[in-house]
Order: structure tokens, then C-alpha cells, then sequence
């Protein structure tokens, strides 16, 4: 089960929870599987967020893979200079 | 001075040759985007909004049309209306903000542009389209723009990140938040608290070489660019938008660039120039003036931040609150969501909240510029550390020691770090003989520190071994910061020719895959492992042409130093020069292409240490020693890499001391030229000493972390923390003028 943390900022979309436990293997499903928890939050993190998995930020994540235990975090996007 | 965890022995990566666009540059032969001149080319001139915020009545264009030499004119009603064809809203802003269409909504904003055969009769023309106003009220500051019943940029403008979603709109376009443990907790832990509020001006990354572009146009609805910019294929990509076309009718051309540090990752004048072009059936060119570039495109933001920290006697920091509200700009999009990830992410603190706001106001819409966002919160941040440190009397290193992030923390906006060098870089400082350098009188010593994330992104690039063994290297990322000359020795260590064998290019939107910007410090990682990737399907190519020639297998032959060898001595080496000449015999010619979705970002992170000198009759300030410590992971090229740790350090001296956008009360800049928006130049500064840190990156083939943009996070903090080691005073608001800086003083006198 992946370990998926949520921001102060997305927490308003999970009723406050501040992380969850998801059984996905890539980020496309653990997304969808969180908009089954979290109606709406599926556009919101595909949409607007950079997916940190065990540390290493991705800017396109949705098919990268997810591993047993991963820690995930959604991110707000950023430009770099 | 480099300070390595370890000697890998490269023979190239991490020596100083000659840039290979030097001789141009020197010789005045490298084209910039002001530099192109094609048969029948006209010349175009852009109309500007004097009003800071104002609908648009009418565009009269008949007078300017029938004018002697002129061949086209257009508004925004020439390029279609995004937001009725479902756009994504920050399309429509890309669109609107290249050419207003019903409001203007800064000084500077672009009601219509006009190609004429001459530059005079463009200008002329320029003047004679009448434009009527009705003026709005405006507002300039967060402040401003934050207050009850403030006059809307957006009628429509609903604050984001806010629940429940707020049913009035505003000028906030968006509020971010992070937040960990107990602040109260951690507040009552600390043993001293230091509570403070900054405020800092918007600043333009200014880059010598204004906006320039040229468009050609066909009738088949194609057209050629030549532009300088940070990213050609986001300019492509940008102005099919605009045009509402297929990025693929468009082609273009990076020309030469002077400067950008993000500023040139934005388009302005490429679409208008294609329209033009377009209209009058003939090449246009469009140049800014110095004038136009300041009051029209990215400077960064004005902030507005209150920062309140608590650490306990040991140095640890117990709890840390930050307010921040940044100023977007004309459309949404401040940096203060990286501001906010960036605010602390230095320190592993138990307890914080970070809350910020991204506040629309009728200023130019704010460009990334170096590790966007990062500055400002730094200068709060590091300025109450300091404060901090004083207060418990604990050295402003040992502070940072105590609390530095490093490899297993949580990071202040989620993920764990992976190996970084934070630690080491202060480190570095501590050990650097300007630690302990001895001070004059009126003079100080500040430290801070600062972190920024670094980026990846899309590279693409393509290796062609020619028939005499040299190599030429292609790719789409814009050099602005030296990527040609690391591009060429990544590919001379892979291929173990000379460095002077090899030329790097940057090619065209049709000539190579793919590239994303050259920002976020991203080139010589991901484009430079594109690079790595295509060189290393070169040698394996070689290994084969080499066990053809031979007849052995192609695991009986290594690469080394430039040469198939066969393991076992049993052939004479086969140099790429013998390989090369006769590749037609071994299945023609010798190329590759590589592209990536880059992998492995390694955070950055740089330490600063400033002495200044304060006259306190005058209180003008100069820096008189500077040191800059950073992670580069790896310098592929040191002479480079200390560039860019130096232009960011000059960039965020004149951020700290002289810079800011001046406004009257109408929303018309004041000072938009560089006689009036004063930077530092040479003579201003001592040598900025460098101290080049090298914790390899484990993911990138040489360990390449990103540097141009953490350079210019610690400096204002840094100058600020010295001046008030040199006269006692706390400077809490940018520029630190001589005024502010004088006023300071009297203030501590009474």
C-alpha cells in the first residue's frame, strides 16, 4: 500500500486527513483510486501538482510506477528561472 | 576553491577550456534576436497602454494604415478571442497578456502593433492609432489589491485553495498552505521568539539584450521565428496558442541570447510579429526599446511577508510562522507557491505553518527570475535567523549546523530529501579564511543560506560522428548559461576525444526532438544526460563497427580513450578517426538520438557570507568581501558553474541595495531605464569568491546538480544580516537604499 501524504492546501478536498493508504501501482491509479475516496480530487491533482514518490520529483507522473510502501506526496507546480 | 567527496578522474568534466561560442561573441559575429535582416523586411512598433487600468472603448487604426510606408496594422480583435473557444484559463492569460482585448491592465500593455517599411514611419504610425480609454481605478501593491471593496483586475476572480470557495471575487487568485506538528507547542518550547515583517519591491532580471523577434510568414499559413528566448519550442508552442494554429505550422530559431534568468521563458512579440507578417506579406521585425522591457515584461514580485520563529537555547528551531503575499502581476501566478515550499526547507523544523497568497495587481504580470519566489522568502527568513542566533549568542553557522536539513529529512513542503549538501556548503563557509577575516571600522558580516529545488523536464538530443572523426552534438536547449561547453565535455569524456573535437549546437524546432525550457537550472542535467544517453548509443554502435572489422564478437571489444580495443591485445586499436573514415563498410554513417524525460533532480543549495562597509553620515553601503559556497554536485564546468554562482550573487546585491520598480500614483513606472533602475556593475563589487561544493547527485551519470538559480536565494538576507552586524540596524524592507538605510539610523539614534 502506497503512503500518500497530502499539503495543508489539499487537505480542504480530503476532509482533513492528512495522509491515506492506497493500493495502486502506477500514479494514474492511485489517483483515481483517490478520487474514489476524495470525489474531486482527481482533476485537482492532475491538473495542478508535481508527484514526489520516495523522494524524487516528477513533473508528468501519471504512469510512473508506485511501489509497495512508496511515499507519495502531491506538490504544488513549479517554474524554475 | 572545490571541494569534493571524491576524485573520479575525468579527463574533461571538470576542466576549463575555451567556450566554444566565445570567438563569435568576442568578434561581434553571434546573431542575437536583433540581428536578423531578410530581404523586404519591414520594421514593427508596438502600441502600449499608458493607463495602468482602463477598458478599451476604440481602436481607431484608419489614420495609421493610410500613413506613407505602412503595411499593416492590428488590435487583439486580429487574433482570436480564447476564451469564447473553451481555452485553458492560463491560455487565455498567455493570450491576453501578448495583446489586450477589451481592458488594459498596466501601464505598458499592448493595445496594437504596427510594420511599416522604415523604423521612423513604424513609430509614426504607432502614434497616429488612436485608442480611447475609459480609465479604472487600480491598484498597485498587495496591500492595495488585498484591501476591502479594492477596485478587480477579474471580475471573476474566485480565491483557490480556500474552503469553503469564497462566493465574492477578489484580486487573490490563489492561497497555498503547509503546515506541520503544533505551533503553539513549538512557540512555547522556545526559549527566544523574533517576530518581524518585510516588504520587498518587484525587480527585473535585467538582461542586457532586449525582446527581439523576426517572423516570415507564407501564404501556405506557414511562418519562420528568429527570437532569442530561454526555449524556442515554447515559444513555438505559446505562439501557436496565441494565433489559435498548429504548433507545427510554426518553425523557429533560437538566436543568440543576452540574458534571460526566466525572464525569457515568456513570449511578447513573436505572435505579433507572425500576424504582422501575416497581413503585410512580408518578413517583420520587432525590437523592444530598454524602456518598453521594463514596463512590459516580468519583473519578479513585490511581497509583502511576516515571519515569526522561536528556537530554544540549543540553536533548535522550535516553531516557524510565515505569512506571505506575492504579487502576481497583471494575470495569476506570483511564485509564492514555490516561495512557500522554499521558505524554511533549509532546516527540519518540528512545527510550522507557511500561508500565502497570489495577488493580481495592475503592475506588468510577474516572469520567473532565479529560483522564482525562493529570494524573497529567504530574506525574511534568514534575517529572523539571524536575529535569532544573536539572541541566544550562538555563531549564525552553528545555528544553521543545528537545525540544517539533510539526507532523510522531511522537507518543509512534503517528500524526504535525498543526498544533498547543505551541510557542507556551510561547512565550506566556516572553513573559508573570509569567516574570520578581520573586519574595519563600519563594517560587518552576514550569513545566510538558501535552497531551491532544481528541475528536470524534456531534453532531446542528437550525436553525428563526422568522417574525420570529430563530433558534432545537437540540441533545443538555448545557451544561456554555458550548456554548450558542458555539453561538449560530457561528450568528450563519453566518446574520450578531445573537447575541441566536438561541436555542440543548438539546433531548431525542426532539427531536433524536443526540448523544455533552458530553466529551473535543468539543462545540464537532463540535456546533458541526453547528451550522455546518445553518446553512450554511439560507442555501442563503435563496439559493433569495431567486432565487424575484427570478426570477434562484439563482448571482445571495450571503448577506451577514444578506441575499440580488443580485449586481449589481439588487434591494433581502432581509433573513432579509423572507425569513422570507413563507417560506410560498417553501415554508413555514425548517429544517435536520445530523449528523456529527465530523472534523479538533485536539489541545490548555497551558503553565502557578506562583509560590508556601512557610511553612516551617508548610509550608503558596499560590499567589500563576498564568498558564495554551493552543491554543484558536480561541475562539469567549473569556470561556468562559478559564473552563474556569481551572476546570482550580483543580481541579489542589487536586489538587496538598489533595485525596485517606481511607480507614480497613476501606475506609470518611473523608472525604466538603467540610468533611473540602478544596477550593480563592476566597479560596484568586490571579486564574488567562490566556493564550488561537489555531493555528487546519485541519479545523473556525472552527478550534475542544477546551479543557476540557488545562487540568488541567500544574498539579501545576507547583505541585511551585515548591515545590521556593521550599525545595528534591522533592515526589514528592500531596496536597503542609503535613505532607508539612514532613516534606520536615526530611528536607532532616537
Amino acid at each position: 500500500m502506497a503512503q500518500v501524504h497530502f499539503s495543508a492546501g489539499l487537505r480542504e478536498l480530503t476532509g482533513g486527513a492528512a495522509h491515506v493508504e492506497v493500493d495502486a501501482s502506477t500514479v494514474r491509479g492511485l489517483i483515481a483510486a483517490l478520487d474514489e475516496m476524495f470525489p474531486g480530487i482527481g482533476a485537482r491533482l492532475s491538473e495542478a501538482s508535481s508527484v514526489a514518490i520516495d523522494g524524487e520529483i516528477f513533473t508528468d507522473a501519471e504512469y510512473e510506477s508506485v511501489s509497495d510502501n512508496a511515499e507519495v506526496h502531491f506538490l504544488d507546480i513549479f517554474q524554475g528561472g | 576553491m572545490a571541494i569534493t567527496e571524491e576524485n573520479p578522474g575525468y579527463k574533461w568534466v571538470g576542466t576549463r577550456p575555451i567556450r566554444p561560442d566565445g570567438l563569435e561573441k568576442v568578434t561581434g559575429k553571434a546573431r542575437f534576436g536583433a540581428d536578423l535582416v531578410l530581404p523586404g523586411m519591414l520594421y514593427g512598433k508596438v502600441v502600449r497602454s499608458p493607463h495602468a487600468h482602463a477598458r478599451i472603448v476604440s481602436i481607431d487604426t484608419s489614420a495609421a494604415e493610410s500613413m506613407e510606408g505602412v503595411k499593416a496594422v492590428i488590435t487583439g480583435a486580429d487574433f482570436p478571442d480564447l476564451s469564447a473557444n473553451g481555452a485553458h484559463p492560463s491560455d487565455i492569460d498567455v493570450a491576453n497578456n501578448a495583446i489586450a482585448r477589451d481592458k488594459v491592465l498596466y501601464e505598458g500593455h499592448v493595445v496594437a502593433a504596427v510594420a511599416a517599411i522604415t523604423r521612423e514611419q513604424a513609430e509614426a504610425a504607432a502614434k497616429a492609432v488612436a485608442v480611447t480609454y475609459e480609465v479604472l481605478p487600480h491598484v498597485l501593491t498587495v496591500d492595495e489589491a488585498m484591501a476591502d471593496n479594492a477596485p478587480l483586475l477579474h471580475e471573476a476572480m474566485i480565491t483557490k485553495g480556500v474552503d469553503p470557495a469564497p462566493e465574492e471575487p477578489s484580486n487573490i487568485a490563489s492561497k497555498i498552505l503547509h503546515e506541520r506538528g503544533d505551533l503553539d507547542q513549538g512557540f512555547g518550547e522556545a526559549d527566544a521568539v523574533v517576530e518581524r515583517e518585510f516588504t520587498t519591491k518587484p525587480v527585473h532580471q535585467g538582461y542586457i539584450e532586449p525582446h527581439a523577434a523576426v517572423a516570415d510568414a507564407n501564404s501556405d499559413g506557414r511562418a519562420h521565428i528568429w527570437c532569442s528566448s530561454q526555449g524556442h519550442f515554447q515559444m513555438r508552442a505559446y505562439t501557436a496558442t496565441v494565433l489559435g494554429v498548429s504548433p507545427g505550422t510554426l518553425k523557429v530559431t533560437a538566436a543568440e541570447i543576452g540574458g534571460g534568468f526566466g525572464g525569457k521563458t515568456v513570449i511578447y512579440l513573436e505572435p505579433l510579429a507572425v500576424r504582422l507578417s501575416q497581413r503585410a506579406g512580408r518578413p517583420v521585425k520587432l525590437v523592444m526599446d530598454r524602456d518598453e522591457v521594463f514596463r512590459a515584461t516580468g519583473p519578479t514580485s513585490g511581497t509583502r511577508i511576516k515571519v515569526k520563529m522561536g528556537v530554544s537555547k540549543d540553536g533548535k528551531i522550535t516553531a516557524a510562522e510565515v505569512w506571505m503575499a506575492y504579487e502576481a502581476g497583471a494575470y495569476a501566478g506570483s511564485p509564492v507557491g514555490a516561495a512557500g515550499m522554499t521558505a524554511i526547507a533549509c532546516y527540519d523544523i518540528p512545527n510550522f505553518v507557511v500561508e500565502g497568497y497570489d495577488v493580481v495587481c495592475n503592475k506588468p504580470r510577474v516572469a520567473a527570475y532565479r529560483a522564482p519566489g525562493a529570494p524573497m522568502a529567504a530574506f525574511a527568513v534568514e534575517s529572523v535567523l539571524d536575529e535569532l542566533a544573536r539572541n541566544i549568542e550562538i555563531d549564525p553557522i552553528d545555528i544553521r549546523l543545528a537545525n540544517a536539513a539533510v539526507e532523510g529529512t522531511q522537507a518543509s513542503y512534503g517528500p524526504k530529501f535525498p543526498r544533498i549538501g547543505f551541510v557542507e556548503t556551510l561547512e565550506a563557509i566556516k572553513e573559508h579564511p573570509n569567516y574570520t577575516a578581520e573586519l574595519g571600522p563600519n563594517q560587518g558580516r552576514g550569513v545566510a543560506a538558501g535552497f531551491w529545488f532544481n528541475a528536470g523536464m524534456m531534453s532531446s538530443a542528437t550525436v553525428h560522428v563526422n568522417e574525420n572523426g570529430t563530433a558534432t552534438v545537437v540540441t533545443g536547449s538555448p545557451d544561456i548559461g554555458g550548456s554548450r561547453q558542458s555539453m561538449a565535455l560530457m561528450a568528450a569524456e563519453e566518446l574520450g576525444i578531445p573537447y575541441e573535437s566536438i561541436k555542440p549546437v543548438v539546433a531548431d524546432t525542426e532539427t531536433v526532438g524536443f526540448n523544455d525550457v533552458t530553466g529551473g537550472s535543468r539543462v545540464t542535467l537532463a540535456t546533458g544526460a541526453a547528451v550522455v544517453d546518445a553518446c553512450r548509443l554511439i560507442v555501442e554502435d563503435l563496439r559493433g563497427r569495431a567486432a565487424k572489422t575484427w570478426d570477434v564478437e562484439v563482448d571482445q571489444v571495450e571503448w577506451v580513450d577514444g578506441q575499440a580495443q580488443h580485449v586481449d591485445g589481439a588487434q591494433p586499436p581502432l581509433s573513432l578517426n579509423d572507425l569513422a573514415a570507413k563507417s560506410g563498410r560498417t553501415g554508413g554513417p555514425i548517429s544517435a538520438n536520445a530523449s528523456l524525460n529527465s530523472r534523479g533532480v538533485g536539489a541545490g543549495f548555497s551558503t553565502q557570507l557578506c562583509d560590508v562597509e556601512v557610511d553612516p553620515e551617508t548610509g550608503v553601503t558596499r560590499v567589500v568581501r563576498y564568498l558564495t559556497a554551493q552543491d554543484a554536485g558536480r561541475a562539469i564546468s567549473p569556470d561556468y558553474v562559478e559564473g552563474q554562482m556569481q551572476g546570482g550573487v550580483v543580481q541579489g546585491i542589487g536586489w538587496a541595495l538598489n533595485e525596485e520598480y517606481i511607480h507614480d500614483t497613476e501606475g506609470v513606472m518611473e523608472n525604466p531605464s538603467f540610468l533611473d533602475y540602478r544596477m550593480p556593475v563592476a566597479s560596484d563589487l568586490p571579486m564574488i569568491d567562490c566556493a564550488i561544493v561537489e555531493v555528487p547527485n546519485p541519479a545523473h551519470p556525472y552527478g550534475v546538480r542544477g546551479v543557476g538559480e540557488v545562487g540568488i536565494v541567500p544574498p539579501m538576507a545576507a547583505v541585511g544580516n551585515a548591515i545590521h552586524d556593521a550599525v545595528d540596524v534591522r533592515m526589514t524592507e528592500l531596496p536597503m537604499s542609503p535613505i532607508k538605510v539612514l532613516e534606520a539610523l536615526n530611528e536607532n539614534d532616537g
